[in-house]
């Protein structure tokens, strides 16, 4: 009995990955240390923001730095707020970009939020003359923002605050060729598109003394008070927006609300797998035992598949998909049960019936699972993120319960029921 | 063996009326467009001991939005209310105002909003996928009974199956623009995605059928009547369409009772699919393929 053997190894070697699953995919323990479970906002709670970048302002040859400058500046605002891991990503959107924020946690992340929306962007200005009235206009300047790298309050000898801050070596150039333009004329901050110092240009923005090379500089003058002084500091090393962004995209789960979502999803997959494991028992009895350890192997299985997909995060539509595909896996062992019945019935032996059962089902299994198949691809590659979740657990669910029920419920039933009968 | 051919006419009166109802539902009632399509705010709350009308009139008149709606999952005490994109501020005002009126058991649940923009590309993305799985269906329908068979010619399989399609998606979603008027479920992407995943359903247990019909055709080929052998192959099969959606009904069963209120409509719909999806295999499809070959003779 070679074959009898043979499918005794399989059948130990399908155990022993099974119950290695187990413990891999198990919350706690083992499995939690080598690689532990992504969980989506829906199950973990915290707040997921989308931000439209305005670019139409940037030269094309700077999205790069200008995105990685965005990068850093959120990044940076939102550790201020002790926000534990947070993810901030750039993603291209057609021909636009936007800004992917994933703040997880428990903590509360209003405050976070909000100042991530409301970070300004900043710019530096020239006052320029135009028309026959010779009204005073402010001229754009290249230099914004984004130049800054550090900035610092200071005071002079006579006691009076000043800012002090220093320009990257690009800034440093731009501002270097402003200064040499304009010197004994006023260089005005712009915040969000409105000046620092509204009152008179002419005598409250900052005066360009001299040309200034290499990049550092110092404010001061009459509308630099203490206030003010702080303010700019304080937005300078925030980091201004090197371009607008415009929130687009928001979800707040909370946290409490998220782990019991996560509690009830899973009792629901456990008494529904258990439901059907029941099932298989009242409708093929014996058969269904195997049918039943399958199914268990299948769960156990993809679910490692699952955990093993590089940054696959789990979340409630995903956990849904594949409970669904739990009912659905157990379809291939209907249609090769029933077949085996009619064989039965026919005369045949039971070994002849099992092996004519899965010979004869296997079409109508290929056949009923492909349109479930190309329904999940479908989904996965032309929908949004969050249905992504449930096309990739239905998809790849249906595929690995395809291999469960026809592979290992054959080598079970060849092992046991020959030799019973 | 139930004689399900001879009674055709009964199955597919009571197919005809459901179908009838839901499309009278869908002019009707219309749906309610989710937020994912129509851009705005969803906010989940949990509010203890009040009404629906209670909050829907705190968010109009004490909150200043307009044209609020609010649907209420009762044994979470959880309130979604469709609101206008709302700033993350004055969200946190909101609910400042909300747990000074109805209590500090107030909590905040889950907050989504989008801008138009956001909302019109899911929308857009929805449309195609449904387009596209209709026409990767359709193929495959195609290419399931790609081989010619006798008596009855391929082609009026797969029309078949493609009319047991849309019979098993025109029923949930009249029952779900029901839901939408009665009950303030929105037509959102889950709604749009269970449809999906039901026209897969469909398909499936349609073509189990169809294949057993074709294999007995080809066995008895001339010797038996037609409408015997396809009443056969129903009756063959049907243990099997019963027990595979039993299967899938147990599961979704214990997701609609057990699963998180955020999933109950979407797990309804593909409940009611299943169930219609397997009524169609056995009592729709096969009537009708024998029906159009009688009109032929």
């Amino acid at each position: 009995m070679k074959s009898f053997q043979a499918n005794l190894i399989i059948i130990l070697l399908v155990a022993a990955a099974a119950a290695t699953g187990y413990f891999f995919v198990s919350p706690t323990g083992f499995g939690d240390q080598v690689l532990p479970w992504r969980l989506g906002l829906d199950l973990a709670g915290g707040s997921t923001l989308v931000y439209d970048v305005d670019l139409s302002k940037v030269n094309p040859s700077d999205y790069t730095s200008v995105l990685n400058g965005l990068h850093d500046v959120i990044a940076r605002r939102i550790n201020l707020y002790g926000v534990s891991e947070p993810n901030v990503t750039v993603a291209k959107n057609g021909n636009d970009y936007q800004l992917l924020v994933e703040l997880p946690g428990v903590k509360n992340l209003s405050q976070a939020i909000s100042q991530i929306g409301e970070t300004p962007v900043l710019d530096f200005r020239t006052i320029g003359t135009s028309g026959a009235t010779s009204t005073q206009t402010y001229v754009s300047t290249n230099l914004t923002g984004r130049y800054i790298t550090s900035a610092s309050l200071g005071f002079d000898n006579l006691g009076r605050p000043l800012v002090n801050f220093n320009l990257n070596s690009d800034g440093a150039k731009i501002f270097q060729d402003i200064t040499a333009q304009n010197v004994g004329k006023p260089l005005c901050i712009f915040i969000d598109n409105a000046p620092v110092f509204p009152a008179d240009p002419n005598g409250s923005c900052p005066i360009i003394q001299s040309e200034i090379v290499g990049g550092q500089a110092q404010i001061s003058g009459s509308g630099i008070t203490q206030s003010v002084a702080q303010t700019l500091v304080e937005r300078f090393n925030a980091g201004a927006l090197a371009a607008p962004i415009k929130l687009v995209n928001q979800r707040t789960v909370n946290a409490s609300a998220a782990a019991d979502s996560l509690k009830n999803i899973l009792i629901a997959g456990l008494i529904g797998a258990g439901l059907v494991a029941l099932f298989m028992l009242f409708a093929y009895g014996k058969y269904g035992i195997f049918a039943d350890l399958a199914l268990l192997a299948y769960i156990l299985l993809s679910l490692s598949l699952f955990k093993l997909i590089p940054n696959f995060t789990l979340t409630l539509a995903g956990i849904a998909g594949f409970i669904l595909s739990i009912g659905m896996a157990v379809d291939a062992n209907i249609l090769i049960f029933e077949r085996m019945k009619e064989e039965f019935k026919k005369g045949a032996s039971k070994a002849a019936a099992i092996e004519e059962g899965f010979r004869r089902a296997w079409p109508s299994i290929r056949d009923s699972n492909m349109s479930t198949i190309i329904t999940s691809a479908i989904l996965y590659f032309f929908t949004s993120e969050f249905v992504k979740g449930f096309a990739l657990t239905l998809g790849l669910g249906v595929l690995v319960s395809m291999f469960s029920a026809i592979f290992i419920t054959r080598t079970l039933l060849k092992v046991f029921i020959r030799n019973h009968a | 063996m139930l004689n399900i051919i001879g009674h055709r006419k009964i199955f597919l009166f009571v197919s005809l009326t459901l179908v009838g109802l839901s499309l009278l539902s869908m002019a009707l009632f219309r749906f309610k467009l989710g937020v994912d399509f129509s851009g705005g705010s969803l906010w989940q709350v949990k509010i203890p001991a009040t009404t629906p009308a209670a909050v829907k009139n705190f968010f109009e008149s004490d909150l200043g939005f307009k044209g609020v709606s609010v649907a209420y999952d009762a044994p979470s005490e959880t309130y979604a209310v469709t609101l206008t994109q709302l700033s993350e501020s004055n969200r946190q005002a909101d609910l400042q105002k909300l747990k000074t009126q109805f209590g500090s058991g107030v909590q905040d649940v889950d907050f989504w909003s989008l801008s138009p923009s956001v909302s019109s590309e899911l929308a857009s993305r929805a449309l195609w996928a449904i387009f596209l799985v209709l026409i990767g269906v359709s193929f495959y329908i195609a290419y399931a009974f790609r081989k010619v068979s006798r008596p009855v010619s391929s082609w009026k399989y797969g029309l078949i199956t493609l009319g047991t399609l849309f019979h098993d998606v025109i029923i949930p979603a009249g029952v779900y623009a029901a839901l939408g008027k009665f009950f303030g479920a929105s037509a959102d992407t889950n709604f749009v995605v269970a449809l999906l995943v039901v026209m897969g359903f469909s398909v499936h247990d349609t073509i189990v059928v169809f294949d057993r019909t074709r294999e007995n055709l080809s066995l008895n080929r001339g010797k038996i009547d037609l409408k015997e052998i396809v009443n056969r192959s129903v009756n063959e099969t049907m243990r099997r369409s019963i027990n595979t959606s039993l299967a899938l009904v147990l599961v979704l069963l214990a997701l609609y009772f057990l699963g998180p209120q955020s999933l109950k409509y979407f797990v309804l719909t593909l409940l009611i699919g299943t169930i219609v999806g397997t009524y169609s295999s056995i009592f729709v499809a096969s009537p009708l393929l024998v029906m159009t070959e009688k009109k032929n003779k």
